[in-house]
C-alpha cells in the first residue's frame, strides 16, 4: 500500500540507504537516488578526480533490442552509423525527432551481432516501437531487471583488476567485455559519466548487493567511495557532457521551438553520420544544418578569476563559489547585449575555476570570444567577464588510455 | 410604479451573474442582482440538506474558474481556497484499480504497472493535449466575432482571430481540426491500449453532453476541460472550501463590496421593454424595477424565451433558440454518511478517498451506458465521478461522518414515461448499487441521500432542460455559434437587453469567462 506513494528504489538502496547520513537524496527517472553521503560534496568530488568513487546509476532507462532488425532500428532512430558498431564496442548519441531536434541522448552497446542495450535519460519504449514499424526485432524495457554502477576514477581500473574473475586493461575506452565478479556475471563497459577514466558494471538486479559488497572491500585500498549525484554532477560539467532537461529541452517536451535543440548545436556534430547510407529520423533537417551551419552552440565559459574578484570587490567581499553544480539559467552578453545562457555552472575544484556550460548564438561561440556572465553579487545583479572554450574543460591524460 | 432605479439588473445570481455585476460595479455602475431562489449561487451553492452534513448540491469541483477574475474580484481576500483533489483512483472488475496521482512519477508507475506504452504515450498525450489547450485557449478569452458580418468591430474581430491562426504551426492547426471533430474514444485510441485508461480519459469528453464516447465531437469537450491545466499555478482541478457555494459566496461577498445590491427570493417574470428597448424587469409577485440595461444571466430559453416577448426578437433568433440543444444527461447523488466507503481494490483509509473516484471501466462501459440513454433510459450502471468533501474539506460533514458527492452520468432529462418519484428512487438506486460493487460497505453507511435529476436540476437551480452547462458543448452551439448565430457577441436584438451565462461563449463550467465578457460588452455600449 504505502509502496504506492514512493518512488522506486534500486537494487542498491539497502547499501546506499545505510551510508546516506544526512537523508540527502534527489529524484531521478522515478527512483530516489542518493544526492551525497556527506553534508559537503568534497570528498566524494575528490573520489572521481583522484581515487575511485562508486555511483548507483541503476535508473538509467536501458532497453534491449534484439533480433535480425536491431542494427537497422538503431541506424534508424540515431545519426549515428550503427554499421560500424562493432560487437563489444559502445557509441554515445543523441536521437532526434523529424525536424533534427533532440528528444533525448544514451549509449548503445552491441551486445551481439543482433543484441543492443539502449540507454536513455526519459522512457523511449514508445519512439522505439513506434519506428520498429514493420522490422523484426524485439524491444525490451529492462531498467528494473538490470542494475548498475558506476565505478569512476583513476584507481578504478586497479580495483576492477583486483575484484573482477579477469583483468580489464584490455577494455579499450567505450568498449565492453563481459566479466565475472563475487561469482556473478556482469558486463563491464569503459564508459561514465564523469570525463576521467571510469567504467560501468551491468548486472542483474539479484546480484546488485554481492557485487556492491566486493567492490568496497577489495576497493578499499584504492580509496573506493560511495558517491552521489550531485558530486557527479560537478565532474560532468567539467567532462563537458551536458544533461537533458537541464542543458536542453527534448523536443517532446518543449512548449515552444526555440526550447529545442539540435545535435549540432549542442557539440554532437561527430554523432551525426550524414556519410551513412538511407534515411534516419531527423536526416534531411541534419543535412540542411549541416550545410547552413547551426544558429547556436553549447560551449565552454570560463570566467575570469581576477573579472570576479573586482566584481565581488566592489562589494567588499571576496569571490563566493557556490557548493554544488548551479542548474541556473544566467544570462550571458558579449558588449552589453544578450547573445546566450549557461545552463549550468559550477566550481571546478581541480580546475581552480569557476566554468559553465553556456549556449551562444553564432557567431559568438567560436573558442577565445570574450563574454560575461550574470552573477549575483550581495542582491545585485552583476556581470563577470570569461572567455569562451572549446569542451571539454578537463580531460586526463589516461582517461582514454 | 419603479420602485427603484438602477444602472444594471442581472437575473440571477449564479457565478456568471455575480460577476457580470461585480464587473459592472467595479466600473462605478449601480447594480442590483435579482436572485430567484432564497440562496445565491445558482448551480454553484452548498446546501445543508441533512442537519450537520453540507452537499455541494449541484457542481462540485474547479478549475476553469478565470485567473483573471480570481484577481480583479480579490477573491481569496473574500474567501476563496481551492483545495487540492489530487488524485483520481478508477476501481477495475477484477479488483484490480487504475490510479493518477498528483505525482507524476508516482502517476507513470502505476500506469506502467498496467502498460508500460501507455505510461509514455500518456506523458506525451498530455503534453499535447496542453499545448492543443494553450493554442485554442486565447479564442475562450475573446468576443466571438461574427464571421457573416461586415461591420468593423467583427471584421476587427475575425482579423485578430486570422492573425491568431496564423500564429499556429502547421502541426498544431492539424492537430485543433482534429480534436474538434474527432470522438474522444478515436482520440484515445490513437493513444492508449489500456481500456480503464481510455474509459477514464473519456470521461471528461462526456461530461455535461448527451453524447457517448464514441460520438465524434466530443474530443473537443476532453480539451475543454484541459483549458484548466495550463494556468500555470492555477491549474488543476479542485475542490472549494465550503463547496462550490463557497466560489459564488466568496463572488457574492465581493460584489456586495463593491456595492452590488443583490435581493434573494426575487424571481424575475419578464423584461419591461419600452419604446423598443429593456428598461427594467418585474417580478413575479409584481415588483418593478427600473435600469438603463438588463442582463439575463440565465439559460438561453428562459432569457430568449420566457422573459422577452417574441415579438421584440426576431423569428430566427427564437427559432434558433427553440432548437438549441439543452438535453440534461446528468444526474447528482449526494450521500451523507456514516463512515467512509471501504473500496476493496484499495481497503482502508488511503489517500484515494482525498481524491476523485471513478467508475469508468471501459469505454464500452460508458458507450452502453449512453445507450440506454438514448432510448429515454437512465443507465443501469451509469459513469460515476465520486468525491468525498469531507476529506478534502473537514467543515462538510459532522466529526467521523462523511459527505460523498457522486456525479452520474447518464440520466436524460427526457426519460420514458417523465421522471416521477419512484423513477427518481430507482435512479439512486442503480447509482448505489453501482458503487456498491467497488464499495460493499457503502448501502449501511448511508445516512441520507439526495437524488438529483436533469428535472431536479431544472426545478430548483432552474436550468431549463437540467444540461450543467446552460446547452450541450455541441461543435454547432460553440463560439459564433453560441447561443446563436450573429448573437453570440452578448447582445441581443432588444436595445438593452444582454446575456451572459454558460448558454453564452465560451460555455460552462465554473469559468466565469461569459460574465466578465459580458459585463466588457454592456460597459463597450454605455453612453
Amino acid at each position: 500500500m504505502t509502496d504506492l506513494y514512493q518512488l522506486k528504489r534500486t537494487p542498491f538502496h539497502p547499501r546506499t540507504s545505510a551510508l546516506c547520513l544526512p537523508q540527502n537524496w534527489r529524484r531521478w527517472a522515478g527512483h530516489i537516488a542518493v544526492g551525497s553521503y556527506d553534508l559537503g560534496l568534497e570528498r566524494e568530488y575528490w573520489a572521481i578526480r583522484n581515487h575511485a568513487a562508486l555511483i548507483d546509476v541503476s535508473p538509467l532507462m536501458k532497453y534491449l533490442i534484439e533480433g535480425p532488425d536491431a542494427a537497422r532500428l538503431l541506424d534508424r532512430l540515431t545519426p549515428r552509423n550503427i554499421a560500424k558498431l562493432a560487437v563489444g564496442q559502445v557509441y554515445y548519441t543523441g536521437w532526434c525527432d523529424e525536424d533534427g531536434k533532440l528528444l533525448d541522448d544514451g549509449t548503445i552497446t552491441r551486445l551481439g551481432e543482433q543484441s543492443f542495450r539502449l540507454t536513455s535519460a526519459e522512457p523511449s519504449l514508445r519512439w522505439l516501437h513506434m519506428n520498429a514499424v514493420g522490422m523484426d526485432v524485439t524491444i525490451t524495457e529492462h531498467t528494473e531487471q538490470v542494475a548498475a554502477l558506476s565505478l569512476q576514477g583513476p584507481k578504478s581500473r586497479a580495483i576492477l583488476n583486483r575484484v573482477c574473475a579477469a583483468p580489464v586493461d584490455g577494455i579499450k575506452f567505450f568498449r565492453m567485455a563481459p566479466s565475472t565478479l563475487a561469482g556473478k556475471p556482469v558486463t563491464i563497459s569503459r564508459t561514465g559519466y564523469t570525463g576521467d577514466l571510469g567504467y560501468e558494471l551491468w548486472m542483474d538486479a539479484a546480484d546488485a548487493l554481492p557485487v556492491w559488497d566486493a567492490l568496497i572491500a577489495e576497493g578499499n585500498d584504492f580509496g573506493i567511495t560511495p558517491c552521489g549525484i550531485l558530486a557527479m554532477d560537478m565532474a560532468r560539467v567539467e567532462a563537458g557532457l551536458f544533461m537533458l532537461d537541464v542543458d536542453y529541452t527534448a523536443a517532446t517536451h518543449a512548449w515552444i521551438e526555440g526550447q529545442k535543440s539540435s545535435p549540432y548545436e549542442m557539440g554532437l556534430g561527430w554523432t551525426v553520420a550524414l556519410d551513412k547510407p538511407g534515411y534516419f529520423v531527423g536526416r534531411r533537417a541534419l543535412e540542411r544544418e549541416a550545410r547552413e551551419g547551426s544558429a547556436w552552440k553549447m560551449v565552454g565559459l570560463e570566467v575570469d578569476w581576477e573579472g570576479l574578484e573586482r566584481v565581488y570587490g566592489a562589494a567588499g567581499l571576496p569571490p563566493q563559489i557556490p557548493a554544488m553544480a548551479v542548474r541556473a539559467s544566467l544570462p550571458v552578453r558579449r558588449n552589453g547585449q544578450q547573445v546566450g545562457y549557461a545552463s549550468t555552472s559550477t566550481w571546478s575544484p581541480v580546475l581552480k575555476k569557476y566554468i559553465a556550460l553556456v549556449h551562444l548564438q553564432r557567431p559568438h561561440y567560436e573558442p577565445g570570444t570574450r563574454v560575461e556572465i550574470e552573477i549575483t553579487v550581495e542582491h545585485h545583479r552583476r556581470y563577470a567577464p570569461g572567455t569562451v572554450v572549446a569542451l571539454p574543460f578537463y580531460e586526463p591524460e589516461w582517461k582514454r588510455k | 410604479m419603479a420602485a427603484a432605479s438602477y444602472d444594471a439588473i442581472i437575473i440571477g445570481a449564479g457565478h456568471n451573474g455575480l460577476i457580470a455585476g461585480a464587473y459592472l460595479a467595479r466600473a462605478g455602475k449601480k447594480v442590483l442582482v435579482l436572485e430567484r431562489r432564497d440562496i445565491v449561487g445558482g448551480a454553484a451553492v452548498t446546501e445543508e440538506i441533512f442537519p450537520g452534513y453540507r452537499f455541494t448540491e449541484f457542481s462540485y469541483v474547479v478549475s476553469l474558474l478565470r485567473p483573471e477574475i480570481i484577481r480583479d474580484l480579490e477573491l481569496p481576500k473574500h474567501g476563496l481556497k481551492i483545495l487540492p483533489l489530487p488524485s483520481t483512483v478508477t476501481p477495475l472488475d477484477d479488483g484490480d484499480y487504475l490510479a493518477a496521482w498528483d505525482d507524476h512519477d508516482l502517476t507513470r508507475r502505476e500506469l506502467y504497472r498496467h502498460s508500460p506504452r501507455d505510461a509514455e504515450a500518456a506523458d506525451e498525450y498530455s503534453r499535447v493535449m496542453a499545448r492543443a489547450a494553450k493554442a485554442i485557449k486565447p479564442v475562450l478569452g475573446l468576443v466571438p466575432p461574427d464571421p457573416s458580418s461586415l461591420s468593423w468591430r467583427d471584421l476587427r474581430g475575425l482579423l485578430k482571430l486570422g492573425a491568431y491562426g496564423a500564429s499556429l504551426s502547421e502541426k498544431e492547426i492539424y492537430r485543433i481540426a482534429k480534436l474538434v471533430t474527432q470522438s474522444s474514444a478515436d482520440l484515445l485510441d490513437e493513444w492508449f491500449e489500456f481500456d480503464p485508461l481510455k474509459g477514464t480519459k473519456s470521461a471528461s469528453g462526456i461530461i455535461g453532453t448527451f453524447l457517448g464516447p464514441r460520438s465524434p465531437g466530443t474530443a473537443y469537450v476532453l480539451l475543454h476541460h484541459y483549458m484548466g491545466e495550463i494556468d500555470g499555478a492555477f491549474r488543476a482541478w479542485g475542490f472549494a472550501k465550503n463547496g462550490t457555494g463557497g466560489v459564488t459566496a466568496a463572488i457574492a461577498s465581493s460584489a456586495r463590496a463593491l456595492g452590488v445590491e443583490i435581493r434573494t427570493g426575487a424571481a424575475v417574470a419578464n423584461v419591461i421593454v419600452k419604446g423598443g428597448r429593456a428598461c427594467g424587469v418585474a417580478l413575479e409577485n409584481g415588483d418593478e424595477y427600473a435600469a438603463q440595461v438588463v442582463m439575463s444571466a440565465a439559460d438561453p430559453k428562459r432569457t430568449f424565451l420566457q422573459f422577452v416577448g417574441r415579438q421584440h426578437l426576431p423569428d430566427e433568433l427564437v427559432t434558433a433558440v427553440q432548437r438549441f440543444r439543452v438535453r440534461g444527461s446528468s444526474g447528482k447523488v449526494n450521500i451523507a454518511l456514516s463512515e467512509l466507503p471501504q473500496f476493496t481494490c484499495l481497503p482502508g483509509a488511503g489517500p484515494l478517498h482525498r481524491g476523485a473516484i471513478s467508475i469508468s471501466p471501459s469505454i464500452d462501459y460508458i458507450e452502453r451506458a449512453y445507450d440506454e440513454a438514448k432510448y429515454g433510459q437512465f443507465s443501469k450502471q451509469p459513469y460515476i465521478d465520486m468525491v468525498i468533501p469531507s476529506m478534502i474539506d473537514r467543515d462538510m460533514a459532522p466529526p467521523g461522518h462523511h459527505v460523498m458527492s457522486c456525479f452520474v452520468q447518464y440520466a436524460p432529462y427526457d426519460i420514458e414515461g417523465g421522471w416521477d418519484h419512484a423513477k427518481r428512487e430507482t435512479f439512486g438506486e442503480a447509482v448505489i448499487s453501482t458503487i456498491e460493487r467497488y464499495a460493499p460497505n457503502i448501502r449501511r453507511a448511508i445516512v441520507g441521500k439526495q437524488v438529483i435529476t436533469p428535472k431536479d436540476i431544472e426545478r430548483i437551480a432552474g436550468i431549463t432542460g437540467g444540461n450543467i452547462f446552460h446547452g450541450e458543448l455541441l461543435l454547432h452551439q460553440l463560439f459564433f455559434l453560441r447561443p446563436a448565430p450573429q448573437w453570440a457577441d452578448f447582445r441581443t436584438p432588444l436595445p438593452g437587453y444582454y446575456f451572459g451565462a454558460s448558454g453564452a461563449h465560451p460555455g460552462g463550467g465554473v469559468m466565469g469567462a461569459a460574465g466578465k465578457l459580458a459585463a466588457h460588452e454592456i460597459l463597450k455600449d454605455w453612453r
